[in-house]
């Protein structure tokens, strides 16, 4: 059960895993995301689905090491087995043709907005791609987005490939030139998409944002990935995790996802000393 | 009374005493509370039973039973050194009695009605306690799977695995239909291992009690959620029939400002991380739950006490229970406040939050509060609480765990709409438990609303009845009067 079928570090931190999980890949769609379990004691944590084969049973996953469970996630190997793997979990996105989508990635970001640029694509839109990392070899999935997108925009914070600076800086040039843009899809770093939210604002230009707050269950049980948005309370594991990017509470998030810091550091310290 | 005219030794009026660890010790680990009777005590408290005769006149201990066990049989039993005849009797009503021996509120149902609690200075025949010894004894001799009929050839699903879905799957596997019980979390029991702590359920019984129906030839799939990761329909078209029992695991909220604070969980998120994800055992299991210094839980029920008591043992120094009404509308199990109160949960009662303050952090750090008092009774007969107005006042809290209770599990009705609910999102359900769409039952906290283990039980056990019914003599469909109305 839960084997991992194949593995493929796309950079020193970021691993793509793929595992077997039939029922899930029956059924997985662009935006939804799963809740992994390492071993007995782990921690579930959510993990965007990156990709889906149904007739292979197994769904993709790419990871960034953030902490423990990502750092152990990281290091298993091809024919390792998962304790649990639940999903697809939270609503998918929402597919009309809307026109041309702005899609926007940072980071580990990247690696989420892949499924749903490639659905957009295929529902008909034109495709603007803007993808940012810190710097050129911690960029992804660069081949596989160009070949959704009509249009790509590449940006390292350290200039080290395409524009020096934040992928908003492209996107803020696109609407001062009056670019006809009807959507905006932006996930990444919560600051990212905050100030994408905020410049998006004045212009009327509705924009989508995929929130990353603390899980524990993945289906409306507890209430840890309560978020507030338009000052109403949501459970971003069920109504989410896709948002209006205008009616985000961005600062709330930030402090909720706060809110373990220091058994965080705690738990990655105990673990980098029992695998030295 | 004939008893009386005997020439027998002295009438015990006191249950025999239950050992336990000593508060100042049991704080400190989730070792279970009451450490259990030995056998010889055990003879000695079914000595108390007077064996009472049915009459028209009185109600006896088995009318305040939600299953009917026949309390006076088993005792007699044990009167006659049978244990094995005594579980043997309970197992045909509950088959759950190693968790009802611990969680079930007797004292307002089976030892609520026993004569003998009723004789001045007399306390009733400790029920509850003889039926945990006996499932524990069982359980510790190995208890061997039943002969199990033919196989039938019918197929049946059963959702959600807390006891309205273990039962089902057991009863039905019994009977010889293949049964696959679908889990939406890693492991199997609902509230019995997400909410109800190891101190007062230790999970190996959980634990035994899945294995047992998985030697019933019982299929368990965990993580899957129905609704999502396979749906109803598929179900339908796999099974014959289907029964679900997905709980009432939606926390409530008072809707209060600053109720989305760091430090205000529910208490579902709050006892989840503590026993399914073993936080207490962090950082050797990975889930951290981070307590404070003062804990204010709010609500009276067991998830509340529950809450309280996890608290201090996971290292707060002051854990409050602040609850609206007075101490005796509380709730819980009288046992479980007691225990509580011993290990040193304060009380502040006619008081409810009316909003949370944090600090620069988001951290909640104060609670304004208002004082209530009560007035008339309501419709539940309970009287109803009354904000006095002006008398708020300020309490500091760094934990604020909001145990108000829960709503049913809204995904099954949600993504099946051919299955009607009540405006509470109750599953609607006739005497026989049978759902609005054909071949499907359900029962439990989904059809009742949040209540207790020993009825969620007993609506399997009905549901269990009239599946086996539906399945072998496929009964007239749709039937349900209740509902057409
Ligand atoms: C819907 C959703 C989809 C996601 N998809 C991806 C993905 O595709 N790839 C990816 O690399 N990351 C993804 N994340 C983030 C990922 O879940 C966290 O990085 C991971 O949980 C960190 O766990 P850790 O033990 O390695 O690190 P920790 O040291 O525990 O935490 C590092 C940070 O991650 C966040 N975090 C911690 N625990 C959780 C938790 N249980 N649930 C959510 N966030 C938590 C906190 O903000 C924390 O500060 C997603 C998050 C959400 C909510
Ligand atoms: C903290 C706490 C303490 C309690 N203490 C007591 C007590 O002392 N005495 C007492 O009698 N009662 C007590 N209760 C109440 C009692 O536990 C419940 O009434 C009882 O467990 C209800 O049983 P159930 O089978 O209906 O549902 P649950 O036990 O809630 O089980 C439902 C199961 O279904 C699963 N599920 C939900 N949705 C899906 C889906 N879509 N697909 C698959 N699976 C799904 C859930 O994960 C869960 O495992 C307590 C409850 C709590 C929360
Ligand atoms: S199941 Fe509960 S109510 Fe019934 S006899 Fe046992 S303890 Fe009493
Ligand atoms: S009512 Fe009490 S004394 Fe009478 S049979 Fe029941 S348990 Fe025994
Ligand atoms: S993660 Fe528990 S409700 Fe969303």
């Amino acid at each position: 059960m839960y084997e991992i079928v194949s593995k493929k570090d796309l950079s020193s931190d970021i691993h793509l895993l793929e595992i077997k999980a039939p029922m899930i890949a029956k059924r997985a769609k662009a935006g939804q995301f799963i809740m992994l379990m390492v071993d007995d004691k782990g921690e579930r944590i959510p993990l965007t689905m990156a990709d889906w084969n149904s007739e292979k049973g197994t769904v993709t996953i790419i990871e960034l090491e953030a902490g423990k469970t990502t750092k152990q996630l990281g290091m298993l190997k091809v024919g390792d087995k998962l304790r649990s793997i639940v999903g697809p979990l939270g609503m998918e996105t929402e597919l009309e043709n809307h026109g041309t989508v702005v899609c926007i990635g940072g980071g580990i970001g990247i690696a989420l907005m892949y499924p749903v640029v490639r659905a957009l694509k295929q529902a008909g839109n034109e495709i603007i791609s803007i993808m940012g990392s810190k710097t050129a070899s911690t960029m992804i999935l660069e081949e596989e987005i160009s070949a959704v997108s009509d249009v790509i925009h590449i940006c390292t914070d350290d200039g080290t490939k395409g524009h020096h600076g934040f992928v908003s800086d492209i996107l803020k040039q696109m609407l001062d030139e009056k670019k006809p843009i009807d959507m905006v899809y932006a996930v990444g770093p919560i600051i990212m998409m905050k100030v994408i939210s905020d410049i998006t604002r004045p212009f009327g230009v509705h924009t989508v944002v995929s929130l990353n707050p603390i899980m524990v269950d993945g289906t409306g049980m507890c209430g840890s990935c309560r978020v507030s948005i338009d000052g109403k309370t949501k459970f971003a594991c069920v109504d989410g995790p896709e948002f209006d990017g205008h009616k985000v509470d961005f600062k709330l998030l930030i402090e909720r996802n706060r809110r373990y810091l220091e058994e965080e550091k705690r738990s990655l310290e105990k673990f980098d000393k029992e695998v030295q | 009374m004939a008893e009386e005219k005997k020439p027998k030794k002295e009438r015990v009026k006191k249950k025999y005493p239950m050992p336990e660890q000593p508060p100042e010790e049991r704080i400190h680990n989730f070792n279970e509370v009451p450490i259990g009777q030995t056998e010889d005590v055990i003879k000695k408290e079914a000595q108390r039973c007077l064996q009472c005769k049915p009459s028209e006149k009185r109600k006896l201990c088995y009318d305040g039973c939600p299953v009917g066990i026949d309390i006076p049989a088993f005792i007699k039993k044990i009167q006659e050194d049978d244990l094995e005849g005594a579980i043997g009797i309970i197992k045909r009503y509950n088959n759950l009695p190693a968790v009802c021996g611990r969680v079930c509120p007797y004292e307002n149902q089976c030892e609520g009605n026993c004569v003998v609690g009723k004789i001045k200075d007399s306390e009733p025949v400790a029920i509850g306690r003889m039926e945990r010894f006996l499932a524990d004894w069982e359980r510790a001799r190995g208890v061997k799977a039943p002969e199990l009929p033919p196989r039938k050839d019918k197929k049946v699903a059963v959702v959600g695995s807390g006891p309205a879905g273990l039962t089902v799957a057991a009863d039905l596997a019994k009977k010889g239909y293949q049964v696959t019980l679908f889990e939406a979390l890693h492991s199997p029991g609902g509230v019995l291992v997400y909410g109800i702590p190891e101190f007062r359920l230790p999970k190996a019984i959980v634990r035994a009690e899945v294995s047992y129906i998985e030697t019933l030839g019982v299929k368990l799939v965990t993580d899957a959620v129905v609704g999502k990761s396979i749906s109803m329909q598929e179900l339908s078209e796999q099974n014959d029939a289907i029964f679900v029992a997905t709980g009432a695991g939606l926390p409530k909220w008072m809707n209060i400002p600053g109720e989305n604070l760091n430090g205000i969980l529910s208490a579902n998120e709050f006892l989840t991380r503590a026993n399914l994800m073993k936080s207490y055992m962090f950082p050797d299991a990975d889930t951290p739950n981070r307590i404070g210094k003062k804990v204010a839980t709010i609500g009276g029920g067991n998830v509340a006490m529950d809450c309280a008591r996890t608290s201090l043992r996971l290292g707060a120094e002051e854990s409050w229970i602040i609850y609206r009404r007075t101490e005796t509308e509380l709730p819980a199990r009288i046992e479980e406040v007691h225990h509580a109160m011993q290990e040193g949960v304060k009380f502040q009662f006619l008081t409810a939050p009316v909003k949370y303050e944090g600090d620069e952090t988001g951290y909640v750090k104060k609670m304004e509060c208002c004082r209530m008092k009560l007035g008339e009774p309501d419709a539940s007969g309970r009287r109803r609480p009354l904000v006095c107005p002006g008398e708020n006042f300020e309490l500091d809290v760094d934990t604020v765990l909001i145990a108000i209770g829960q709503s049913p599990n809204p995904i099954v009705p949600q993504t099946t709409p051919e299955i009607k609910t009540t405006k509470w999102g109750t599953i609607v359900v006739d005497d026989w438990q049978r759902t609005s769409m054909k071949g499907v039952f359900a029962a439990g906290d989904i059809a009742t609303g949040d209540a207790t283990v020993i009825l969620a039980m007993g609506g399997g056990k009905r549901a269990a009845e009239a599946m086996d019914r539906y399945l072998s003599e496929n009964e007239d469909w749709p039937a349900p009067e209740t509902w057409e109305q």
